[in-house]
């Protein structure tokens, strides 16, 4: 081989690389990424039944429901809209009635949202930020003010 | 006191740090060894005052004292001592200032150690190391000061985090900042070398310690974050493409690379722009992970801090360096001259053939973690990209190079020899097959290529054995001779070995796992059970149980493997009442290498317990893996030829002194 041949083949070899990762990202771009919305983008944008996609709204007090063998109900609402979440399974230690969510999944023929995986809030400082970002976008935002509030230490302790 | 007194010592090192940062590179600049020696000791009393300060934070934890912002917001008093110190890195103010730590600890060991480097290297490398220590330290001091006071103290602090209060999380963020900043020792080596406008094999042999060092401590840290995740969580994940995982699983990646090429560079002295790059993009990946995980911008389970004015900051910072450090190797890297070239099919060829395909399987990750954030910024569009897409890529980019590993040690230097090394492993291949055989043999119907996969983690282990096999002549000669050629072989040698047989460890657990395991669902009331693979567990009972800061919910089940009785689990529920926050406590029980996990869902009224079970086979490879991976980093550092300060071989002295 001579040192023309071997810098072409070590070249060749580094594009072919390139390529089949290029490839590869972009084939997986299509079919595997999940779009985020929230319940007022549901009823907007009149999503087919079906597509796979997250939706986080804060837990509807009062919506959550416990039917037999770990199946739930709930409501994800942003102040506008809601819309009802089925789920089988343990829901994360942090989720309650009244704290922010996101719920993975489609939703059925009838309007519900099957979901099979969901995210809870992750600390009491924490709201997922598609959620915050749903939430202040309807004008229901008060977390922040609330958080500042508890972050900021007082004199006195409970 | 003793929080001013660490804010006072920290203020200090920045101080110390300006004057490492500039004083050096004068007197490398000048030629005047008087100013080139001054970056030594101010190095090590930087770090002197680096850790006064990270003491005297861990005092103020210690003591509980909650005049302390910082402890205020993440310690109790009655947390137990270990999570108190623990605590420290459990919140941002203090994970930063560990940061720091570390960064000046790795410049004070290159002070300490690096007594056979030349001067003006030296100096050079401890005056970029500083200019990250300024930055970082400014970063604390401006945005992130852990030492500030509350006017009035309350008497009891809001508690850490009751997910963090875990004896994983007590050493997962040491373990991962020793990799990922001791990566800053490359960067400062490269940066160094690019300044000087020169650079030889002896570069690489200066550098490839530290990296090797910082890839170690890598490698156990992510492994002890993912078996973290897989216990502390409670779906029994290991692995979830979460960005703060890719954050850290990038330097990795970009480290091993590394690693391989600076061996080219060493031996060869061929591929030194592309080694220097490397160790550039092996720091950025961590300056952007510490961006990621650090500046708020993410959604995700570590991301704790949310501050603007952070994330612009070590926004400046990211783009300072590598913007930085990429334009000088722009400037610069035409000036060193190129080192030979070699044959495609050679070693060099298989470790170049690693790099591309390391490198190519990091960008893919790279775009998998920075593409939402992108496409949020520029179009308001919310995405998320989860485990198909990485396991669609990653997987793909990652099958060639498992193919390649047996390979690369085979071929000799320069010019290597495809078939032999091909007849040489065909020992390994038939394991392979048989394995593959096997496997379809006893698990008939099951996922089509789950036995290739094993195959192929049997061929990468059987290939790093057939390397030693090979040297050492095991089969062809008396067992003595043999055995005397083993000990004769370099401990690098076998080092390689061990990292490559974990490398094949761990794709067997990941295999075996993410293939073979089970999981059940359910609720029960005591006296009821539910059964997975030849296990039955029956609910004995719940009970409640106080803990210095929690109540703990235990239920208790007995395990019985084909009606025959094994043992006891105990799965939990803790409430801390501090944070209002529960935890899920999961029991584990061994089986051989797999595992049995339960974790507990919610007490119902009527006295049953939703559980979550799962058989897990072989999951315990996945980490011990990569426990032998740092185990042949840890024999390869510990190589005569390696060691750092070592007295140099004596026929190797002309390639080591660099020609001045």
């Amino acid at each position: 081989m001579t040192r023309r041949q071997r810098r072409l083949t070590l070249i060749g070899g580094a594009l072919g690389t390139v390529a089949l990762a290029v490839g590869l990202v972009l084939f997986a771009l299509k079919d595997s990424i999940v779009f985020f919305n929230s319940p007022t983008d549901l009823v907007e944008k009149h999503i087919a039944p079906g597509q796979r996609m997250r939706v986080g709204g804060l837990v509807k007090e009062g919506s959550l429901s416990r039917g037999d063998n770990l199946a739930v109900h709930f409501a994800l609402t942003d102040g506008s809209s809601e819309v009802t979440v089925a789920y089988r399974g343990q829901l994360p230690d942090l989720f309650r009635e009244g704290q922010g969510a996101v719920a993975e999944g489609a939703l059925d023929i009838s309007g519900t949202f099957q979901a099979d995986t969901i995210l809870a809030k992750h600390d009491e400082r924490y709201m997922p930020k598609e959620v915050a970002d749903a939430l202040k976008k309807q004008g229901h935002w008060q977390g922040d003010d609330q958080n500042k509030d508890a972050g900021a230490p007082r004199g006195t302790v409970q | 006191m003793i929080a001013e007194l660490g804010h006072y010592a920290l203020v200090l090192a920045l101080g110390l740090a300006l004057v490492q940062a500039s004083v050096p590179m004068l007197g490398a600049r000048k030629n005047d060894p008087v100013l080139m020696r001054v970056g030594s000791p101010t190095a090590i009393a930087q770090f002197a005052f680096v850790a006064i300060a990270f003491a005297a934070l861990i005092a103020c934890y210690v003591r509980s004292d909650f005049s302390v912002i910082n402890v205020f917001e993440n310690s109790h008093s009655a947390k137990p001592l270990i999570y108190k110190i623990t605590g420290v890195w459990g919140n941002h103010e203090g994970s930063m200032l560990l940061w720091v730590f570390i960064l000046a600890l790795f410049g004070a060991l290159v002070a300490a150690f690096g007594r056979n480097l030349p001067d003006r290297l030296k100096a050079r490398v401890l005056g970029v190391q500083a200019w990250i220590a300024v930055a970082f330290e400014l970063f604390i001091l401006l945005t992130s000061n852990p030492f500030l006071r509350i006017p009035d103290a309350p008497v009891e602090g809001r508690d850490l985090n009751p997910i963090l209060q875990d004896p994983g999380l007590a050493i997962h963020p040491p373990l991962l900042y020793l990799g990922y900043v001791g990566l800053s020792i490359s960067f400062s080596f490269a940066l160094a070398a690019l300044i000087e406008g020169r650079i030889d094999a002896a570069w690489a042999r200066w550098v490839r310690p530290w990296t090797l060092l910082a890839w170690m401590f890598l490698t156990l840290g992510i492994a002890m974050g993912s078996y973290w995740a897989y216990y502390t969580l409670g779906w029994g994940g290991w692995w979830f493409w979460d960005p703060v995982e890719n954050a850290s699983f990038m330097p990795w990646l970009a480290a091993t690379a590394l690693l391989h090429s600076a061996l080219v560079m060493e031996k060869r002295d061929a591929l030194k722009v592309w080694t220097i790059l490397l160790a550039i993009l092996a720091f950025s990946l961590s300056l952007i992970g510490t961006f990621l995980v650090r500046s708020g911008v993410l959604t995700s389970v570590h991301a704790f801090a949310s501050d603007p004015m952070r994330g612009v900051f070590i926004l400046a910072i990211l783009v300072l360096f590598i913007g930085g450090a990429l334009v000088l190797f722009a400037l610069r890297a035409p000036l060193l001259k190129q080192g030979g070239l070699f044959a495609p099919v050679s070693r060099e060829g298989a470790l170049v053939l690693n790099n591309l395909f390391l490198v190519c399987a990091c960008g893919t990750v790279f775009v998998g973690t920075l593409y939402p954030l992108a496409l949020e910024a520029l179009t308001g569009e919310k995405i998320s990209v989860g485990a198909p897409f990485f396991n669609g890529t990653f997987g793909p980019l990652f099958v060639p190079i498992l193919i390649a590993v047996p390979f690369g040690p085979l071929l000799a230097w320069k010019r290597g020899d495809l078939l032999g090394a091909a007849q040489r492993l065909t020992g390994a291949a038939a394991i392979a097959a048989i394995t593959i055989a096997v496997v379809f043999a006893v698990s008939p119907g099951g996922p089509v290529l789950a036995p290739f996969a094993m195959g192929l983690a049997l061929f990468v282990m059987a290939g790093a054995l057939t390397e030693i096999i090979e040297r050492t002549g095991m089969l062809k000669v008396p067992l003595a001779t043999a055995f005397a050629r083993a000990k004769g072989l370099p401990r690098s040698t076998w080092g390689g070995m061990l990292a490559h047989f974990g490398l094949g460890i761990a794709v067997l657990g990941i295999i075996g796992e993410t293939q073979w395991s089970a999981e059940r669902l359910g609720e029960l009331k005591p006296g009821q059970s539910i059964s997975i693979r030849q296990y039955d567990l029956t609910l004995e009972g719940t009970s409640t149980r106080p803990g210095p800061n929690y109540r703990e919910l235990a239920a208790r089940f007995d395990v019985r493997r084909n009606g025959s009785w094994i043992g006891v689990m105990e799965p939990a529920k803790r409430d801390f009442p501090s944070r209002g926050t529960a935890t899920t406590e999961t029991a584990l029980m061994r089986r051989g290498l797999s595992q049995l996990y339960v974790s507990l869902g919610e007490l119902k009224p009527d006295g049953s317990v939703g559980v979550r079970i799962y058989y897990k086979p072989l999951v315990l490879l996945i980490w011990l893996g990569p426990v032998a991976m740092a185990m042949g980093g840890a024999l390869s550092l510990s190589d005569r030829r390696l060691r750092v300060g070592a007295p140099k071989p004596a026929r190797s002295k002309t390639a080591l002194v660099p020609a001045e």
